[in-house]
């Protein structure tokens, strides 16, 4: 027969762990407010922008002029500098950088390694607004030199370009040395097996297999690179500008929203409004790209775990 | 001989070997050329600043020395009773009685009144500059140009000196300073410390000790890897749409005191570091994670073995074994607060302010915005003062990492110590 234990072996009860993991709980729950306040603002000063009688929706989207002083509104010059920058900028940096990636997972020694690495975090830590520096006092000059003053104008969206695609180059070094590193050893030794020599190794059975990881880190580079802001607010230029000649001048989303809000706007104005309006874009854009590619890495986890 | 082999004869086997090793080569050489143009691009990056920090200048006096005391060059080479007479007689009656507000113009050092006479009376203009290199090498260039120019000389200088930190703004480059922007850059980090750090490493020990695999903690750490990856720029519109607009009568301050500088309508120091708070919390959050995921699962077992709940078993086996990488991770993402250009210029920061910030419920201006309103004028001489805050960010970046790697050692080492 079982009798009352003499000591209560029971659970000693600490009510106040409870309020604890509540009050973490809450912690972790305001990074969804963070997200849903970003909505909610930007698609309310959004729906205030285009309720303006002289904004409608289609004009925005296919709108070859953006002037806001004599009421036109359309987005297409903003972001086709957006592109412009943001394609110059990967076509710079993502065979750099996977190259960078290559040599430090593949062909360098650690004592290599150990010096290449540092230089990365350095380049990686360096604030973006040091960038734009760079581009307006280097980078430009340069390109001027080269092209012919003519060519190329004092603001151009190559020039941002270029700068943005040094800035994400050792983003994707370090994200694309990862994926690399994470393909099996096997696969690298079967392949020597069957006679491969290194380099056939790496294009033929190292780089598919990480090719998930490495599509990723790339769509990230992209994000990254269309949300830059201070390098194109410096280099850039200021003035919407619909071209496709990389030499002139021409402002993006985020050279807009820098240059309208750094001024006195006042609120309620359509000019204020507008720049939520072109942050939706801009948050929608890159959302889209993360969530792909965060799909896309959790998906390579799981192949080879 | 002439042995066949299934590919081919021994000749084309060779050659193709030589091609594969050859082809090999070549592409090793890219890897090795690719990493050096990184190593090139960090280089150029770091000179092209360092060449605009020193370097030779053109300048042209407003009123001459020689005018002020005739047969005198230089107002070092004035006697102490030349200099007061120079600065009662000269000086405007506005700034002399600022000045002797102060202190009378007897109490003031030679070299306090050196520095006046040059920054009142003086006032030497720049025409134009050269960066280190062109002063080097092209020396000629510069005595050319000096001696194109009436009334004009060259000085070698160092745009970053002692007075350059501690200097108020000013529209002069020569006497500009950078004191407003590092003490607003400070105060932002505090605030953004004060709610990040705590809030961050609460949210991540919620999502790494006691979340389980349910639907809603996947979509909480989902949604904290997309924040980390929103453009800054997003931050800056929520921050200028929540807290200097609809919270203003809090972030100004009006809500709790009077005594509140009315003109920054909700643009304080409070609205800038709660903006750049929301910007690294995900950072900090998954700084954190990584620190507390590398804490061994067998600490925790062993704890909860010898009866300890689940709060004890974190707050006395795994914090204090992962607070050096939680402190190393907090820092790294305050450094990237302290270099966030694009959110605060959103908000409104201030981009020309006289006085200093006095508390949470001032304007405020910040040292990459004070670099960016330099970089952003066509006039020569503000880029090489943009150049010299850039070097006073870059040591306080250096030093902050310094810091963090200084105490993440010294922890590690003592912990070895102890066990």
């Amino acid at each position: 027969m079982i009798t009352a234990l003499p000591h209560p072996f029971g659970r000693k009860v600490r009510p106040h762990e409870r309020i604890i993991e509540t009050i973490l709980f809450l912690f972790a729950l305001l990074s969804i407010f963070i997200t849903v306040g970003i909505g909610v603002i930007l698609v309310k000063e959004s729906y205030l922008f285009f309720k303006d009688p002289a904004v409608d929706f289609w004009g925005f989207v296919t709108g070859k002029e953006w002037q806001p002083m004599i009421e036109r509104f359309g987005f297409l010059p903003l972001l086709n500098a957006t592109f412009t920058t943001s394609i110059i900028a990967m076509v710079l940096g993502i065979p750099l950088g996977l190259f960078v990636a290559i040599y430090l997972a593949e062909y360098a020694s650690d004592k290599a390694r150990g010096i290449l690495k540092p230089v990365l975090e350095v380049l990686a830590g360096i604030p973006t607004i040091v960038y734009g520096y760079f581009a307006l006092t280097f980078m430009t000059p340069l390109l001027r030199s080269l092209f012919g003053e003519d060519m190329v104008e004092i603001y151009n969206t190559a020039s941002a370009g270029l700068v943005i695609g040094i800035l994400v180059l050792p983003m994707i070094a370090t994200m694309a040395e990862d994926a690399i590193a994470a393909v099996p050893k096997e696969l690298r030794l079967a392949a020597y097996a069957l006679g491969g020599t290194k380099i056939e190794t790496t294009f033929k059975v190292v780089i598919p297999a990480a090719l998930s990881g490495l599509s990723a880190t790339f769509l990230l580079a992209l994000s990254r690179a269309i949300g830059e802001t201070m390098i194109v607010a410096l280099a850039a230029g200021a003035g919407p500008n619909l071209t496709s000649n990389p030499f002139k001048a021409a402002e993006t989303i985020t050279g807009y929203i820098v240059r309208i809000s750094g001024g006195d706007v006042s609120y309620n104005s359509v000019d204020y409004n507008s720049i939520f309006a072109l942050g939706l874009v801009l948050f929608l854009i890159t959302l889209t790209l993360n969530l792909i590619s965060r799909t896309i890495s959790n998906r390579f986890h799981q192949e080879y775990d | 001989m002439d042995t066949k082999f299934a590919f081919g004869k021994t000749n084309e086997v060779n050659s193709l070997m030589e091609k594969r090793r050859r082809n090999g080569l070549v592409w090793h050489l890219v890897f090795i050329l690719s990493t050096s143009l990184a190593i090139l691009f960090l280089i150029l990056l770091l000179f092209s600043i360092l060449d605009s920090v020193f370097g030779y200048t053109a300048l042209r006096d407003t009123v001459s020395p020689t005018v002020l005391v005739p047969g005198k060059d230089h107002v070092k080479e004035f006697t102490r009773e030349e200099l007061e007479r120079v600065v009662t007689e000269k000086l405007s009656s506005g700034i002399l009685r600022r000045i002797e507000s102060e202190k009378s113009i007897s109490e003031h050092s030679d070299k306090e009144l050196v520095s006046l006479i040059e920054q009142y009376i003086v006032k030497p203009k720049v025409l134009k500059t050269w960066g280190f290199t062109d002063s080097l090498f092209h020396a000629s260039e510069v005595e050319a140009f000096v001696a194109g120019e009436e009334d004009s000389y060259a000085l070698f200088r160092s745009w970053i000196h002692p007075s350059f930190f501690v200097g108020d703004q000013s529209s002069d480059p020569l006497h500009a300073g950078i004191r407003t922007a590092l003490l607003g850059s400070l105060w932002i980090m505090l605030i953004t410390f004060m709610f990040a750090f705590p809030i961050g490493v609460g949210a991540a020990i919620y999502l790494q000790e006691y979340a389980v695999d349910n639907r809603l903690n996947r979509v909480l750490q989902l949604n904290i890897f997309n924040l980390s990856a929103v453009p800054s720029i997003i931050y800056g519109l929520l921050g200028l749409a929540v807290f200097v607009r609809s919270m203003e009568s809090v972030t100004s301050g009006s809500l709790f005191t009077s005594l509140t500088d009315n003109t920054a309508n909700g643009r304080t120091i409070l609205s800038g570091g709660l903006t750049l708070a929301l910007l690294v919390l995900p950072i900090i959050i998954i700084n954190t994670q990584e620190a507390l995921k590398a804490v061994p699962d067998s600490l925790r077992m062993s704890s909860y073995g010898i009866g300890a709940t689940k709060w004890q078993t974190i707050w006395y086996q795994v914090l204090p074994v992962s607070v050096d990488r939680i402190l190393t991770g907090t820092i790294l993402a305050l450094s990237r607060a302290l270099g966030e250009t694009a959110p605060l210029v959103v908000i409104g920061a201030s981009t020309f302010i006289s006085v200093d910030p006095s508390g949470i419920f001032s304007k405020f201006t910040t040292l990459p915005i004070q670099i960016y309103q330099w970089s952003a004028r066509p006039q020569g001489a503000y880029r090489n003062i943009a150049a010299a805050a850039i070097v006073s960010l870059l040591i306080l970046l250096l030093v902050m990492n310094s810091a963090a790697i200084y105490t993440r050692d010294k922890i590690s080492k003592k912990k070895r110590l102890e066990s």
